[in-house]
């Protein structure tokens, strides 16, 4: 028997072979693995793990299951509170909900209940196992704006009730950041995220693409002349954040958010595609968050020596913890405690270098986080020919401005109640990124749940 | 899937569509654009509408190949499919949005070069259609590449100019706009839209003729919903996205060198060979307004 303070060690693809491919990292337990894992959970009678989870799995109940092998009842557990476990399971931070709270990590490692809640998705996907449609349809229509993961959950969930769904999405895939944002090699596009949006659609969801609501059809004609009983807008996160700093309109600067979008929507990195890509040699990543991870590890999938710039220290990196470990075993470069000052051009306007000026940290500032402070005259240049920006995004004002009666804050986000999803506007309700401002995966699918709940027990008493 | 109706070639590289996008034909106005993905390997590409049809639910773009994409979508005919077709993206032209009254009272000059004829004729369209006539100059290299005669000739005081003097007045728009106000016209407005070096040289003229000038940008984009950026441009000393700021903007306020900077960022030493041979100018291109490419 092994040490049960230590878990069921993960399966990985070698970090010098995976640096040169989009294959996924991490290949998941086996069925022995699943089970020698789950036999290290307590069962605890008032299970801290569910509480951290914000899609309220009930997690001692379906590793019971899996302890068991039922692995079709696991799945069954899990599909009562996500529509998406197969995503949730490689993409949550499971560090810091579930996993965080469980009590094996008092004395060890805690239960590994994100490769667990992976195992079961993939074990149920790969024997044909779908969420089961409702019987009954109770001829209420619901809009939801957005197919990320927001829309996908809170449409999953109407679905359930009997709700008659469409999903509207701007772009041509459904998916949202799924299919954009987060790289083949952590979330592979055909053999999780589509048939995990092929689960919603079984459920009775329609989803159309190519339709922007606010251009194509605005929201208030979804209500007024197209019979939508409700509304719920998950349209996700908006414009990327640039520096303002000298030489930022440089060829060769671009935002993680255009650079993930050509390689994983567009498919840039296959030849097949005819969508352009800058394969630069040389590439520095501006920001420390999980999305500037996934843009300087696609970066160096497609040959580039890559740097991460981040102004503060490893210890207040937003990425989580297993992003970082998987970026520095496959050879990025962390320039920590540096802060870009100035871009510059060669002669045909083309990046050349970003001069950068190393920090310190001095007192803690309004996030608890020590703020960074330049140390004067410790200027130095990295030459480079690619500059990515990953420094989070502000709202799209494509529904905001031509909704009316929708409040917006100072942040231009959505307001919305967190318990519902309502939002000043009445039958239209909101969450995810739209509302919050760039966050994860996990807490948009929380809210889309929530406000999946709001729009029931509004529809319920009209 | 999105059904071509009709597809027509307008003049040596210049290619016309009508589409059939209910959804689209339904929402959108002069000044918008679209975009296109021709089939599964496409790129997404950013298009001007030329016309729409809301009854009949089509939508008409007018467009020049230039790359891999939209050779396949000229190699199309009526009755194919392309994959996707989404819009209307950007702002409506503030000639459509604006006061009515106080865009009444104005005298107005298009200068339409190459490609960009086909954003100019919706506008001026729309100005005739609501009693406004305009004066609307279009510039081609030469007569061959002139596009769109017959439809702007209905719809504004349609002045036409060639480089080689092969049709109408023998030199450049913006030569032909200096002549017109020399003859005593006065202009309160003028929207410049073709390939970025020829509205470049249309708002240095403009600026010393001292009329205010809009101009259409067509940068890179990718979703053109405002999630890549990749369409930014400098206006003034402001940042702003093409795709959901503009695509109109004041255009004595443009950086152009740096817009034509970025808008080659993709082009190959190949690719623009390949350009130089077929437009010599932008992707907007082929006026011939300008000199040619830079």
């Amino acid at each position: 028997m092994a040490d049960v303070l230590k878990r069921v060690p993960v399966r990985e693809q070698d970090p010098k072979v995976r640096a040169t491919n989009f294959e996924e990292v991490c290949y998941g337990y086996n069925k022995e693995e699943a089970v020698e894992e789950s036999q290290r959970c307590l069962g605890c009678k008032k299970p801290k793990c569910v509480e951290g989870c914000p899609v309220s799995i009930n997690i001692p109940a379906f590793i019971e299951a899996v302890k068991e092998e039922k692995f079709d009842e696991a799945f069954k557990v899990i599909s009562e509170s996500s529509s998406l476990p197969a995503v949730c399971g490689r993409v949550c931070p499971q560090e810091s909900q579930c996993e965080g709270k469980c009590i094996r990590g008092i004395k060890g490692d805690p239960v590994s209940i994100g490769k667990l809640e992976r195992f079961v998705a993939d074990w149920a996907r790969e024997n044909g196992i779908k969420p089961e449609a409702p019987a009954e349809k109770n001829g209420k229509k619901v809009a939801v704006i957005g197919s990320g993961p927001a829309g996908l959950t809170c449409a999953g969930d109407l679905a359930k009730l009997g709700y008659d769904v469409t999903i509207f999405e701007a772009l041509h895939k459904a998916g949202g950041v799924l299919v954009y944002g987060i790289p083949e090699f952590r979330l592979p596009k055909d053999r999780v995220v589509g048939p995990e949006v092929e689960n919603v659609k079984s459920l009775g969801v329609k989803i159309e693409t190519d339709v922007i609501i606010g251009k194509t059809v605005k929201l208030d004609e979804l209500l007024e002349d197209e019979g939508f009983d409700a509304v719920f807008i998950g349209s996700g996160a908006g414009l990327p954040k640039f520096m303002g700093i000298p030489g930022e309109q440089a060829n060769g600067v671009c935002s993680a958010n255009e650079f993930l979008t050509r390689n994983n929507l567009m498919k840039a990195f296959d030849e097949n595609y005819d969508t352009p890509i800058v394969r630069g040699k040389k590439v520095v990543v501006v920001g420390g968050g999980n999305v500037a991870m996934d843009a300087a590890r696609t970066a160096l999938r497609l040959g580039a020596e890559t740097h991460i710039v981040y102004r503060r220290s490893e210890e207040e990196l937003p990425a989580r913890v297993e992003e970082v470990h998987h970026a520095k075993e496959e050879g990025i470069i962390f320039d920590l405690l540096t802060n870009p000052v100035e871009i510059h051009e060669d002669e045909n306007g083309w990046v050349s270098g970003i001069t950068c000026i190393r920090m310190e940290l001095g007192e803690p500032d309004a996030s608890g986080r020590r703020r960074p402070v330049e140390i004067p005259g410790s200027e130095f240049r990295i030459d480079c020919d690619t500059v990515i920006m990953a420094l989070g995004t502000s709202p799209n004002p494509l529904i905001s401005s031509t909704t009316k009666g929708l409040e917006i804050n100072r942040r231009k986000c959505i307001v919305a109640s967190e318990d519902t999803g309502a939002t000043s506007k009445e039958g239209v309700y909101a969450g995810g990124d739209a509302v919050t401002g760039a966050a994860t995966v996990i807490l948009a699918m929380g809210a889309g749940k929530a406000a999946a709940k709001g729009i029931h027990e509004y529809l319920s008493q009209k | 899937m999105f059904k071509i109706l009709e597809a027509e070639q307008l003049s040596a590289n210049v290619y016309k569509q009508v589409i059939l996008a209910p959804r689209v034909a339904k929402s959108c106005e002069p000044g918008q654009f679209i975009i296109v993905r021709v089939d599964e390997t496409g790129e997404r590409i950013p298009l001007t509408i030329c016309d729409y049809d809301r009854e009949a639910g089509t939508v008409t773009i007018v467009f020049q190949p230039i790359g891999v994409s939209t050779y396949k979508l000229v190699a199309l005919k009526a009755g194919d499919e392309i994959a996707d077709f989404v819009g209307p993206l950007g702002h409506p032209s503030e000639l459509v949005t604006g006061d009515f009254e106080e865009v009444k009272k104005k005298k107005i000059v298009f200068i339409a070069g190459g490609v960009g004829t086909a954003p100019v004729y919706p506008q001026a369209k729309w100005l005739h259609e609501h009693g406004i006539e305009c004066d609307i100059i279009v510039g081609a290299r030469t007569k061959d590449l002139l596009i769109l005669e017959d439809e702007m000739s209905k719809v504004g005081n349609l002045h036409l100019c060639t480089d080689d003097g092969s049709y109408g007045f023998k030199g450049v728009g913006t030569a032909m706009l200096e002549k017109l106000v020399e003859e005593g016209k006065h202009f309160d407005l003028c929207v410049a839209i073709g390939p970025m070096i020829m509205m470049k040289f249309a708002c240095l003229t403009t600026k010393k003729l001292g009329i205010p000038t809009v101009v259409s940008m067509n940068p890179i984009m990718v979703d053109g919903t405002g999630m890549c950026g990749a369409c930014r441009i400098m206006v003034g000393d402001e940042v702003k996205f093409a795709c959901v700021d503009g695509p109109e903007f004041d255009g004595h306020k443009i950086d152009f060198d740096q817009a034509m900077k970025r808008a080659a960022m993709y082009k190959t030493e190949e690719g623009r060979r390949l350009l130089k041979y077929q437009e010599g100018a932008t992707h907007h291109g082929g006026c011939g307004n300008c000199g040619g490419d830079k």
